[in-house]
């Protein structure tokens, strides 16, 4: 997906972060705090940060139990509400509220039980990438030499291919397209740009001081890689991580659009878009809605990797 | 310099490789059969399909149809036939390469232009309204993804206003592409402009830019050369990889306004398992990325006379 792919902008503004030599872990000190304590204080203030956690918590909730936000059935049709029963906005919960679509179903419950579908591709496809990118960035930076140039060379083929192209290839070789299918083939393609970051990262933080000191006290490597580099490279990633996340749902959404992601039983965002492009002129809001809820998702995810990435790199204030 | 380029394009080798195998695996590795497709459902007897497979090469091991079609490709600039009607790949990609080129090159001057412009807008004004407006309007373009803001401008402009046709037509004129430019271009303004924005804003406070103030230079001067120059390099990293993903990404935006480009092309060769197709595809765009990224590591030294290569 090319949003996806997009963050390669992302990635660069990260790579761009210089190491931030925080002192590993400060508790001798009273009032030294480490990385990532500085970067909570400066978060719980950031009115992005609270606004998007605020969203994503309820996003959560709603995938985790959609039934507490509405009773109606997100597959049951009744076609005495035809799609030409436009919304009801006097009626907030109720299942008349954003209408109904062509076969009769509450666009509101279907709105709340695709919300699972969503989330999972995100989450899911996120974490994948993130340890095996990460692993595989962490190996490339830290040895280098020719294993970095090995690794190198696989990641470059991989970013080589077109994001959404190469996830068309993928998906089109399965019949039945589950969630979790969707997730293995965004995850096929998508671990590369965390791999760069990572290795970038690392790069820098290994000629720090301390991984100096560590060597020279005689730590093992994985001591080395796990107790220093890691944490101190991770700060990159994770920005980039939540935000190539939206990218990720908003490709699912693509993908199915495009009628090679998500199919009919499942209830999506996404299959419900491309269900209601036939018939954008006659009722825009089965299209709309599940529009708008994608919108405010890929949005909330997006500004949280912001607040997270202003509070660990403060010069870009 | 010349020992850099050299090794860079040793290393593209590999690379180029390994994506057309990789993607040549992805498609042969798909289920069904591109022969019995093309009998359709009355089928045809066993030995006409050999035949035909035979004809086709389609009988060789996977890793002799790759070496042959590499063959072809890099000896003959023959990127096979479709399989379907006949035609060489060549002339098909010939047909739809020229609207996308020209659908991507809009994009890529509307990014360009507004996506800079609106970034240094913001970088000068750090802080201030303008720029928490071009944050806002930049957070919400990334946010939404492109078919939705595909079919939202569909809607309001073709549909509401008619200011524009809804599908362009098959040889498209410039004009009628501003709209489709416009949606496949969006996001990467957006990201072009949050990348000037920061780079900019950070280097505002760096010392060569307090020296070229304190020499008295006009102020023209020291942001048109000093801060321009210095923080142009990670807006034109990204100019550089959006190129490649412009020509990718058209798939959406092509669907949308009915655009008869690469993407149509693209959709269907994976519905008909047309192997040479795709991976004929999949080849231009990659050399496209290496090329460009090659640039643009070029392009470094021109702007930042520190960076060397060795």
């Amino acid at each position: 997906m090319p949003d996806v792919t997009k963050t390669a902008a992302a990635v660069e503004e990260a790579v761009a972060t210089p190491s931030v030599d925080a002192p590993a872990p400060a508790a001798q000190q009273e009032k030294a705090r480490s990385l990532w304590g500085d970067a909570w204080a400066d978060l719980r203030r950031n009115p992005y940060f609270i606004v998007s956690s605020v969203l994503i918590s309820v996003l959560l909730l709603i995938s985790a139990w959609p039934t507490l936000f509405t009773s109606a059935s997100p597959t049951v049709g009744d076609l005495v509400h035809h799609f030409l029963s436009k919304p009801e906005l006097g009626s907030i919960g109720s299942p008349d509220w954003l209408g109904y679509d062509q076969q009769g179903r509450s666009v509101y419950a279907r709105l709340i039980h695709g919300t699972r579908a969503s989330i999972i591709v995100g989450v899911c496809v996120t974490a994948i990438v993130t340890v095996l990118g990460g692993i595989m960035g962490m190996i490339s930076g830290y040895f280098g030499g020719k294993i970095d140039a090995v690794l190198s060379r696989v990641t470059d083929i991989f970013f080589g291919i077109p994001f959404l192209l190469g996830a068309m290839v993928v998906l089109q070789a399965f019949v039945e397209r589950t969630v979790w299918v969707v997730v293995f083939a965004l995850a096929f393609l998508g671990w590369t740009q965390i791999t760069r970051v990572m290795r970038g990262s690392v790069i820098t933080v290994k000629q720090a001081d301390y991984v100096h000191a560590a060597k020279a006290l005689g730590a093992g490597t994985t001591r080395i890689l796990f107790r220093h580099i890691l944490p101190n490279a991770m700060a990159p990633v994770i920005v980039v991580a939540t935000i190539a996340l939206g990218g990720y749902i908003s490709a699912e959404a693509t993908l199915s659009y495009l009628g090679l992601g998500l199919a009919a039983p499942t209830v999506s965002w996404g299959v419900d878009i491309s269900a209601g492009v036939a018939q954008i002129r006659v009722a825009p809001h089965v299209l709309l809605w599940p529009s708008i809820m994608l919108s405010i998702t890929v949005l909330a995810f997006i500004m949280l990797g912001e607040a997270v990435r202003n509070a660990l790199d403060p010069k870009l204030r | 310099m010349g020992r850099y380029v050299a090794r860079r394009l040793l290393q593209m080798i590999p690379v180029f490789l390994g994506t057309t195998l990789l993607i040549f695996l992805m498609v042969h590795s798909l289920p069904g059969d591109p022969v019995l497709a093309m009998f359709g459902d009355k089928g045809a007897d066993p030995a006409t399909i050999a035949a035909k497979r035979h004809e086709l090469g389609l009988d060789k091991p996977e890793w002799q149809q790759y070496l042959l079609y590499m063959r072809d490709m890099l000896l003959h600039a023959d990127f096979g036939t479709q399989i379907r009607n006949g035609l060489p790949v060549t002339e098909v990609l010939g047909d739809a390469f020229p609207i996308t080129l020209q659908l991507a090159a809009l994009a890529f001057a509307i990014e360009l232009i507004f996506g800079i412009g609106l970034g240094i807008i913001g970088g000068l004004r750090a802080g201030r309204m303008a720029d928490n407006m071009i944050l806002v309007f930049t957070l919400l373009i990334i946010s939404i993804p492109v078919f939705v803001l595909g079919f939202i401008i569909k809607m309001v402009f073709a549909f509401n206003l008619g200011w524009i046709k809804p599908n362009v037509s098959p040889v498209p004129a410039w004009d009628e592409l501003i709209a489709p430019a416009i949606v496949l271009g969006g996001l990467s303004l957006a990201y072009v402009a949050r990348l000037t924005r920061t780079s900019m804003a950070e280097n505002l406070r760096a010392d060569y830019m307090r020296t070229a103030v304190a020499k008295g230079l006009p102020r023209r001067r020291v942001i048109g050369v000093h801060l321009m120059r210095n923080s142009m390099i990670p807006v034109i990293t990204f100019l550089g990889t959006d190129i490649g993903a412009l020509m990718g990404g058209a798939i959406v935006t092509e669907s949308i306004f009915n655009i008869k480009g690469v993407g149509g092309v693209i959709a269907e060769s994976i519905s008909r398992r047309e192997g040479a197709t795709l991976v004929g595809l999949v080849t231009i765009l990659v050399i496209v990325y290496l090329v460009t990224s090659l640039l643009i590591d070029l392009l470094y030294a021109v702007l930042d006379p520190r960076i060397r290569y060795a």
